[in-house]
């Protein structure tokens, strides 16, 4: 039966391997993530014909309550909060992994003071079975309380804190406190900790706080997609504690695929790893203040209304438009869409450029644009579109602004200086569709918005699309 | 120690195969590969469902700790699936 099960979750592990295979085309995606969901059903009852198993009643309950939540979740949740879901998810992931551990913890203990209680010699468990429960309960932890400082910081219910130092002493405080509690508890009595592992897995989860409370909420991006990597490796630490080969495969699977996308984050802001993480928000350290800003822009920035901008269209051959964090806050999506098709009826050439950090998560502007059906040949990545700007009549610039800051390039002092950027100022003439000009992420006023072929649109995305569409029907 | 290299290189030859195939992932689908991947990390939910099964050497605490492991996971599951999988269509519909 032993083997029946371990084959059971070695497939798991090859379905899992094909699905994320299917997810490298759009049009193999739907199958491939199908696939992940058949392996996991296999998992499952795999577990179910563990010998060990013999009380299905609690399990049940357990399955079905979690099957309600998280297809109640998945059904509600709008497009534009998908970075506050994935967040969401991280922490589940990283509970579970805690869970898990702690569980199995306190099941090896019961085994050992019964063995000794009957007069047998317990086995004590190998350096690395212990070892690998301090891991999955600490990434665990700090999963699970990191992840819901981000859903809060994502929902702009958390602001970014000016207490940058006190978090990073928190910080030091907690890993050395974790140093000394991980040796005393591998070398003292393993079995008989249980108030050591309890104080160990409360500083875990106020490091979690204290790691993501100081990171800014530009960086969110980055840290879902580490946060994404740590259920993943705590899945896997999870998996050395059980001896289960099959959580030991898929948890490094989404440690890998985390680590992958966070290393993508960080080089398209140009900015390290440990940086991102112990550095605090840009705006705090580099930005101008509002006197500053107002003065960048007095008297040199040129406004247009929506009518002129449908006249500027009306001519154009070729159009690219540029959305940002912005067009997800007004909802612009749909309209932008609509906007678009008027605009290729015309015979006018239609194209998006989005940069990859464009919205709150990985890939996020993708997935507004498609919900919005814009076929997803039109969107086109940063360093295939950038050459195209200089052939095109009208860039049309939807709530983006750092990633289009000329200043990446050429200012040294700028503080994303060496950013890669969308170059938007080599279009014929640019449309920045903006609130008004309050600076970004970064904190610092933008040249685009104020050069030769640049002209603003104040308003709402939305409302300013929708009256450049009936500004064109009128034509 | 034999077993733990057994299970270490497991690891390493598992994290290997993950950056291969993740590199090839276009960024248009980073999204719905990382709320996939989260479906697919609730597979600890096999260690709760052991933990919590079992007949001998559990406590109440035990237990409980590992149907709550259950139900977080199974939130990760069906959450991940399912918001997945509607992301997936749209990408699939087509309208020029």
């Amino acid at each position: 039966m032993s083997v029946f099960i371990n084959i059971c979750y070695l497939v798991a592990a090859v379905l899992f391997i094909y699905g994320i295979k299917g997810m490298t085309s759009p049009k193999t995606a739907v199958r491939g993530n199908q696939l992940s969901a058949i392996g996991m059903l296999i998992a499952v009852v795999g577990a179910l014909l563990d010998h060990n198993v013999v009380n299905y009643l609690y399990i049940i309950m357990g399955l079905l309550i979690g099957a309600a939540i998280g297809g109640f979740l998945a059904r509600r949740v709008q497009m534009t909060s998908m970075p506050e879901m994935v967040a969401a998810l991280n922490g589940f992931g990283g509970g579970a992994s805690l869970m898990v551990a702690a569980a199995s913890y306190m099941e090896m203990q019961i085994l050992a003071d019964r063995t000794i209680a009957a007069g047998g010699v317990f086995e004590h468990p190998p350096l690395q079975w212990s070892v690998a429960l301090i891991l999955s309960i600490l990434i665990g932890a700090v999963t699970l309380t990191g992840s819901f400082i981000a859903v809060g910081k994502l929902m702009g219910k958390l602001g970014d804190s000016s207490q940058v130092k006190m978090f990073k002493a928190i910080v030091k405080v907690c890993f050395v406190l974790l140093i000394a509690g991980s040796a005393y508890f591998l070398y003292g009595d393993t079995m008989h900790s249980d108030n050591l592992l309890i104080v160990m897995i409360v500083i875990c989860l106020l490091l979690g706080v204290a790691l993501v409370m100081p990171i800014g909420g530009a960086d969110m991006p980055v840290v879902i997609a580490l946060l994404n990597s740590y259920s993943g490796l705590a899945g896997s630490a999870t998996g050395f504690v059980l001896g289960n080969n099959g959580l030991i495969i898929t948890g490094s699977l989404v440690g890998a695929s985390g680590i992958i996308l966070t290393m993508i984050m960080c080089k398209a802001m140009n900015r390290s790893l440990t940086n991102v993480l112990f550095g605090g928000s840009m705006a705090a350290q580099a930005g101008v203040s509002k006197d500053e800003n107002d003065k960048f822009y007095e008297g040199k920035v040129k406004m247009a209304s929506s009518e002129e901008v449908a006249m500027m269209l009306e001519s154009a051959s070729k159009v690219i438009f540029v959305p940002g964090y912005g067009l997800a806050v007004a909802q612009a999506q749909h309209a932008t869409r609509e906007l678009a098709s008027m605009l290729q009826k015309r015979g006018t050439e239609v194209k998006y450029a989005i940069h990859p950090v464009a919205g709150r998560m990985p890939g996020h502007m993708n997935v507004l644009l498609a919900e919005a059906e814009v076929p997803y040949e039109q969107l086109v990545e940063m360093d295939v579109i950038n050459p195209e700007f200089a052939q095109t009549d009208v860039a049309i610039v939807l709530g983006a602004n750092d990633v289009t800051n000329p200043a990446a390039a050429s200012d040294p002092n700028s503080p994303i200086y060496g950013m890669p950027i969308l170059q938007v100022a080599n279009a014929r003439s640019v449309v920045i569709v903006k609130r008004g000009l309050a600076p970004g992420f970064a904190g610092i006023p933008n040249s685009l918005f104020i050069n030769e072929n640049s002209v603003m649109v104040h308003g709402d995305a939305k409302l300013v699309l929708q009256e450049m569409i009936a500004a064109m029907k009128d034509l | 120690m034999e077993m733990l290299i057994l299970t270490f290189t497991i690891f390493v030859l598992a994290i290997f195969v993950g950056v291969e195939i993740i590199n090839k992932v276009p960024p248009t689908l980073h999204t719905p590969l990382m709320s996939g991947t989260n479906a697919i990390s609730g597979i600890v939910v096999v260690g709760a469902i052991i933990s919590s099964g079992a007949g001998e050497n559990t406590s109440g605490l035990s237990t409980f700790l590992g149907v709550l492991g259950i139900i977080l996971a199974t939130i990760n599951i069906f959450g991940g699936f399912l918001v997945t999988d509607r992301m997936l269509q749209m990408f699939k519909k087509k309208k020029g």
